[in-house]
């Protein structure tokens, strides 16, 4: 018998029951829970009289609607202006006190964006199934845990049953092998396989990330290539266990201690795919050849190298992509063969569940530092992803690198990924976003989002418009400070 | 669960490839607490002039007189004809929500999303996969004569066209099932609590790490 996948062993160790139809029951360990996909879950299980399965497999915090401004937060709930959001939020309170589900309150420090408060707690641990209403969930598999997007319905399945009604995917696995340049980063990789397989290459397939160029990331950067899995439309991304996920977790708050660590990582220690596993696909990317990436349309998979342009139509390989591109074009008012160069921007925006990470904090200061944004930026801004994410970034002094240049300095949340708080594009202002879509009013209606790196996006805003990387002088902190690492 | 057995319906056409969530329902609109009252802003960045906010009258907007589902041959549609990976993006349920509450009761593509395609299921909205080339003559025809129509039956998995011709489709044994007959899948996952039970308790045994009361912390 060939050898198992990642995916294929997650999926035994979770499998309750598999029905004669193909469908099968597998088991869920963690659920995620946030303000927006929860809410008519609760309300579901109120109406049919039904009671959580396991309180404690869940884990709540708000981070869509949650205002940014340092003014409006100090006032916890009561700073939440719209008070659609603020219903939306006080609901998710409500459902977490009358069940007794565990949740970190806005201004609790350990608030943040889902996705960054999971890993950080020791919440998400390899092996483990993770649900949450959320399509980046993918991003918890960077632990080789089993991580799926779920929608309100199957949020209200999971609370109820604990388990999801799953089929069993492909699998599919994505190869990036060599080094990657100076300046580039986990971000462009992912970027580059979504401009290689497409928006739908990886659609019914568990994508599982390898190669040496994966090993080499630290978990940060893991974390923001299994992010965006769902961008090349995989539910799930994976990448196997290794030192590098054993010690990001050790000590963390849900992670265990004592002799049931030393027999978790035992455990652990398995969730690789075997050497003679089947893969029904397998994609392959030279990690030297990756240039920083920019997306110049409306679908992530319209992305391109820093030095390359915007595409003609006219060059389209079919009709519908033809279309796609016109369409494109237009909304985000760039002609065809523009240089990526020549893209001028209004704001700029680094956070989000992708790159809001300390390692994403980092390396944005890294350019920032001793210099200021361009005075044709309207508005950069740099949005933690949690509270402790945070408190980390300005113990190492990096607050103070983004407000010298001229960045503003916000509160951890989803913000302007997708403009549901206060943090919005105006029609026709071009992004520099480090998010990870750039759909037509994503993030804010007309807006115009290009997805880059954390790097180039602090590079962008320097500059005013698009430039490499990887030509910018880049200044090191003058003494290290003692607080790194802490 | 909404019971679907069969739709007779105009048909309209939204040609357009990787339409995403955000563009189904935009995200100013997921504030809401509710299942309901979604449709009046499906697809509103397409189908107003201005910017749409939630709790407004929509009915004193400006409509963008280009998009289809504006254009008066296409009111009443019930059948959605749509491009390649239909329903991508974010997990948000919305979007099936607000595509039953316009009216919607099937779309026609030649791909979509996981995510959206799990959503759509479980609130009585019908996809049907069919194979590009057959999507493309269905654009050609439903924009050749107005007032074309589909009938769609799920149990003999079959499309019939004006002229008469079938198209078959394939569904999954299980999401059909619940369709016909409205079934709610809690309802029927519950029926398995003693094996979900069975196998909290052997996997609390193997790794009881995983569970926070046999966690060493
Ligand atoms: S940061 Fe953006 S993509 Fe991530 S969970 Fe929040 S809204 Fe979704």
């Amino acid at each position: 018998m060939a050898g198992q996948t990642l995916y294929d062993k997650l999926w035994s160790q979770h499998l309750v029951k598999e029905r004669d139809d193909g469908t099968a029951l597998i088991y869920i360990d963690r659920q995620l829970l946030h303000e927006v996909t929860s809410p008519q879950a609760f309300e579901g299980l109120r109406l049919a009289g039904r009671r959580p399965w396991r309180i404690d497999a869940n884990l709540a915090t708000p981070d869509h609607n949650v205002p940014t401004t340092l003014k409006e937060r100090a006032e916890g709930n009561a700073g939440i202006a719209d008070p659609v959001s603020l219903i939306q939020v006080q609901t998710l309170d409500d459902n977490c006190n009358e069940f007794g589900i565990e949740e970190f309150r806005i201004n609790d420090p350990r608030q943040g964006i889902v996705h960054v408060v999971g890993p950080e707690q020791g919440a998400t641990l390899p092996g483990m199934t993770v649900v949450c209403g959320d399509s980046h969930t993918a991003t918890h598999g960077a632990f080789a845990a089993l991580a799926h997007g779920i929608g309100t319905s199957e949020v209200e399945h999971v609370l109820a049953t604990q388990c999801l009604l799953a089929q069993k995917m492909k699998n599919m696995q994505v190869r990036v092998e060599g080094q990657l340049g100076t300046g580039v980063t986990a971000k462009d990789i992912v970027l580059a396989v979504i401009g290689r397989i497409g928006t739908a290459g990886g659609t019914g397939y568990a994508i599982e990330f390898a190669g040496s160029a994966i090993r080499d990331l630290s978990m940060e950067g893991r974390m923001t290539v299994c992010n965006m899995a769902i961008e090349a439309g995989a539910r799930v991304g994976l990448i196997a266990v290794d030192d590098t996920t054993i010690d990001y977790l050790r000590e963390r708050h849900y992670a265990p201690r004592g002799e049931q660590w030393d027999a978790a990582v035992a455990d652990w220690c398995n969730l690789v795919s075997d050497l003679d596993a089947q893969f029904d696909k397998v994609v392959t990317l030279d990690a030297a050849e990756i240039e920083p990436q920019v997306s110049w349309g409306t679908s992530p998979e319209m992305v391109t190298g820093i030095g390359g342009e915007v595409p003609d139509p006219a060059e389209a390989p079919d009709e519908t992509v033809q279309r796609g591109y016109t369409r494109a074009l237009e909304y985000m008012g760039l002609a065809p063969k523009q240089k990526i160069t020549d893209i001028r921007l209004d704001k700029v925006f680094i956070g989000s569940c992708t790159n809001s990470r300390i390692e994403d904090l980092r390396e944005a200061a890294k350019v920032a530092r001793g210099k200021k944004v361009a005075d044709s930026i309207k508005l950069a801004m740099v949005v933690p992803g949690s509270g402790l994410v945070k408190r980390q970034a300005e113990a190492e002094g990096l607050d103070k690198v983004f407000l010298e240049a001229g960045f503003e300095w916000r509160e951890p949340g989803c913000s302007m990924c997708l403009a549901m708080n206060a943090d919005k594009l105006g029609a026709g202002e071009h992004c520099a976003s480090t998010s990870n879509r750039n759909f037509e009013g994503r993030q804010g209606y007309g807006g115009r989002t290009h997805l880059v790196s954390p790097a180039m996006a602090a590079a962008a805003a320097i500059a005013g418009h698009f430039v490499d990387v990887r030509n910018v002088d880049v200044r090191q902190p003058d003494a290290p400070s003692a607080a790194q690492e802490a | 669960m909404k019971q679907f057995e069969r739709t007779e319906g105009l048909v309209a056409p939204l040609d357009r490839a990787n339409v995403d969530t955000d563009l189904i329902i935009p995200k100013q609109f997921l504030k809401s607490i509710k299942r309901t009252g979604f449709g009046v802003n499906l697809f509103d960045e397409l189908r107003y002039l201005d910017e749409g906010q939630p709790g407004q009258d929509c009915s004193q907007r400006p409509l963008n007189p280009d998009f289809v589902l504006n254009q008066p041959r296409y009111q009443g549609a019930s059948i959605l004809l749509a491009r390649r990976n239909f329903g991508c993006g974010s997990s948000r349920e919305h979007a099936p929500w607000a595509l039953e509450d316009f009216g919607f009761r099937v779309v026609i593509a030649p791909s979509f999303a996981d995510i959206f395609y799990n959503n759509a299921f479980k609130n009585g909205l019908l996809l049907i996969t069919l194979p590009e080339e057959t999507v493309d003559r269905l654009f050609r025809e439903v924009e050749a004569s107005e007032g074309y129509r589909l009938d769609v039956y799920l149990e003999n998995q079959r499309v019939i066209t004006p002229s008469g011709e079938i198209l078959e489709f394939e569904v999954d044994a299980f999401r059909k099932q619940c369709l016909l007959e409205g079934l709610d899948d809690i309802g029927i996952t519950l029926k398995d609590e003693d094996a979900i039970r069975d196998f909290e308790a052997k996997h609390r045994q193997e790794r009881p790490w995983l569970f926070r009361d046999t966690a060493q912390a």
